[in-house]
């Protein structure tokens, strides 16, 4: 699929509209991958002029930070900055709540400072500006719940684009007895992804995987590749993969809207 | 010998206070032992919290049982202090119920009905409280960390307030020509038939006791808030108006690390280079939290202002699924640490002297740090704005950087982001193939 690069923008002499921000997530992992994929599909169908940095891009040193290693988080943080302030970057979109919350809050106070969006908002103002219709047929009636990941949450109080999105899709869209404020992590976040559990009686993504199987859904939807993983695998645990379904809210455009 | 009993009343007044400004003093003495940071910035917004959050109680009722029955307790036992300024000008003047003629039958009736209608419910809620904390299973209140004194302190508190709401009640029931003037006694008019048949002599001595011993307990219990969860209803204003005012997910970039990056990242430093005049002296700075004199003042306010409820806690993912890891015992162990650093440093006559002992480790594991998801849940939660995991990740900071001591994988992880600029081990050059593949 057609990504340009900054690189290849810089050469031609232009300037995209906004810079899609792939993380180390959408960029390696299998399954984040194809919600990088997803979501480029939508940004080609409302012909939305964007960029990535490609080999370019690296670390933001979120998982370092939240592991503790500020020196390494600065690092990663200031070689970013540089390059994206070398392209005179104004704007950034990222389907990773993770980059999102470091770009738009850590970043600033260190030189870098961007208008920062999730790609659920992003797409909510595709909406709203008409460049992007979603198609409310082909996933109706199915049962979706929504897990909030807690960096676009909790974190940075967003919890309507991705609700408003998965209504657009005409389907049941319905809530876990723990949701928005209360909504319970799914085990990922301060670094845990890459480490094991410390001793206990049950996994994090386990339990709050039991918490959107309550609400009975067809789809699990989240916004976060992290989220995505540990859902995953919560629904493999409890051997459900045959009813149930875990998607990102870009798959779920791009589905509904054939791309 | 009239005078005397006035005498003994502005003694103990001026010891009840006198002490309590000693320890209030002594309080704020160790919250300076933190590091400082400004939150002065942003002033109405910071005042619209406190007004919100502990005056209005705002985030006490998203748990509506429990969060109404803390109203009642709180607007009762506020309200009803106001009756505290009537015994004290009595007790110092050696009036009795001076208000009453001040400010008339109908006006006084009411404000004595009123308190008197609050006693009673805020003795109904905090028996309620009590049955919730001894009887009913509840998780939080059954943790490893409420064990031997912050159990007995939940229960102190109850039963102090249980007893002076009583003797509010049982003061008015005794007090005859009170009773026969028939205002403001809708509760008390029912006990006092239990006096009924003892000597008028009796009925004055058990009122003028309940009268005293209301007054002292009050006293009593202004200074037992020090040793005490229960310092929450001071502190929460302070606490609530130097909160955190940025969003949760952003947590502050050391200062100290941004210069040496710099310097680091800056090709005309000369690594060589003598240090400044002057600067031989300066330790360098600590990174990380490893004690509680490495925290800011706001974390330390925040140790001395959780109430020990436990809401953090019955939130936190890591402690749900039966981790070591709680919000509430961090905050706790913070506040005890602090406490035995500032009795150090009374009994050395005001400096510290090492005694071998710090937060991590003497008080809170590594395993605790590290099952953390900085979720943020607990932080949500705090009905005052207690931040417990900014404690978490300055003392993760200290372990690693100070200590290199993180987990196994997650040094991995950090090396590959050092090497290939992601946290797995995948080729830089390789970051765009997902365009490509399908
Ligand atoms: S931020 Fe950490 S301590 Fe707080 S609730 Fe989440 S996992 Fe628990
Ligand atoms: S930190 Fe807040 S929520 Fe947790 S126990 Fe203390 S007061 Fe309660």
């Amino acid at each position: 699929m057609n990504v340009p690069t900054m690189a290849d923008m810089m050469a031609q002499g232009k300037q995209p509209e906004v810079l899609f921000w792939v993380g180390a997530a959408g960029s390696y992992d299998d399954r984040a991958k194809k919600i990088s994929r997803a979501f480029v599909k939508i940004l080609h169908q409302a012909n939305v002029d964007f960029a990535v940095l490609g080999t370019e891009e690296t670390s933001t040193g979120d998982a370092a930070k939240r592991a503790g290693n500020e020196f390494l988080f600065q690092m990663q943080a200031m070689m970013n900055i540089e390059v994206l302030n070398g392209y005179e970057i104004k704007k950034i979109v990222t389907c990773d709540p993770h980059s999102f919350n470091t770009l738009k809050n850590e970043y600033p106070s260190l030189g870098g400072k961007y208008e920062v969006y999730h790609h659920t908002q992003f797409i909510q103002n595709l909406i709203s500006e008409g460049r992007l219709n979603i198609d409310n047929t082909s996933l109706k009636g199915k049962r979706v719940t929504f897990h909030d990941p807690c960096y676009l949450g909790r974190a940075n109080e967003v919890y309507e684009s991705p609700r408003d999105l998965i209504r657009r899709l005409g389907v049941n869209l319905t809530e876990m007895k723990r949701h928005k404020e209360t909504a319970l992590c799914c085990g990922a976040g301060g670094a845990q992804m890459f480490k094991d559990a410390e001793p206990g009686n049950k996994e994090v993504n386990v339990l709050r995987t039991e918490d959107a199987l309550k609400t009975n859904p067809n789809i699990i939807a989240t916004g976060c590749p992290y989220c995505n993983t540990m859902m995953t695998d919560g629904i493999k645990f409890k051997e459900k993969e045959a009813e149930v379904v875990v998607k990102d809210i870009a798959e779920l455009i791009a589905e509904a809207n054939n791309l | 010998m009239q005078y005397l009993t006035n005498i003994f009343f502005i003694i103990a007044l001026i010891a009840g206070i006198g002490f309590f400004v000693m320890n209030i003093k002594k309080l704020s003495r160790n919250i300076k032992l933190g590091k400082d940071v400004n939150r002065t910035d942003r002033k109405s917004e910071r005042l619209k919290n406190m007004m919100m959050i502990a005056l209005g109680q705002s985030k006490m009722v998203k748990r509506p049982f429990s969060g109404f029955l803390h109203i009642i307790v709180y607007v009762g036992f506020i309200i009803i202090n106001i009756e505290v300024l009537e015994i004290i000008i009595d007790g110092i003047f050696g009036t009795h119920r001076i208000f009453l003629g001040v400010l008339g039958d109908a006006f006084y009736g009411f404000l004595i009905g009123t308190f008197e209608i609050l006693a009673a419910l805020v003795f109904v809620a905090v028996v309620i409280f009590w049955l919730r904390r001894n009887v009913s299973n509840i998780k939080r209140f059954l943790s490893k960390e409420m064990k031997g004194w912050p159990k007995n302190d939940g229960n102190y508190i109850l039963y102090f307030e249980m007893v002076l709401m009583t003797l509010f009640l049982v003061m008015n029931a005794t007090d005859p020509t009170f009773q026969q003037a028939g205002i403001g006694n809708p509760i008390s008019q029912f006990i006092t038939p239990l006096f009924d048949g003892f000597s008028a002599d009796t009925i004055h001595a058990i009122e003028r006791t309940a009268w005293w011993i209301h007054i002292l307990g009050i006293l009593v219990f202004l200074n037992y808030l020090y040793y005490s969860k229960h310092l929450h209803i001071l502190l929460a204003f302070p606490n609530t108006y130097f909160a955190n005012l940025n969003p949760k997910g952003q947590f502050n970039n050391l200062e100290s690390v941004t210069n040496e990056v710099k310097l680091m990242m800056d090709p005309d430093a000369d690594p060589y280079a003598m240090p400044e005049e002057g600067a031989e002296e300066t330790v360098p700075e600590k990174f990380g939290a490893s004690d509680v004199t490495d925290l800011n003042w706001v974390q330390l306010l925040n140790a001395y202002t959780c109430t020990e409820c436990g809401r953090c806690t019955s939130s936190c993912p890591a402690n749900l699924t039966g981790k070591k890891l709680s919000p509430r015992k961090i905050m706790m162990d913070t506040r005890d640490r602090l406490e035995e650093v500032g009795r150090n440093i009374d009994t050395n006559n005001g400096v510290f002297v090492d005694d071998n002992k710090q937060l991590l480790n003497d008080y809170i594991s590594p395993e605790e740090l590290w099952a953390c998801t900085s979720c943020n849940a607990c932080v949500e939660e705090c009905p005052v704005n207690i931040d417990p995991l900014s404690i978490i990740m300055d003392m993760r900071r200290y372990l690693v950087m100070e200590q290199s001591a993180a987990p196994q994988e997650l040094n991995m992880m950090m090396t590959n982001v050092e090497n290939n600029g992601a946290p797995w081990q995948y080729n830089q050059q390789d970051r765009l193939n997902w365009a490509n593949e399908e």
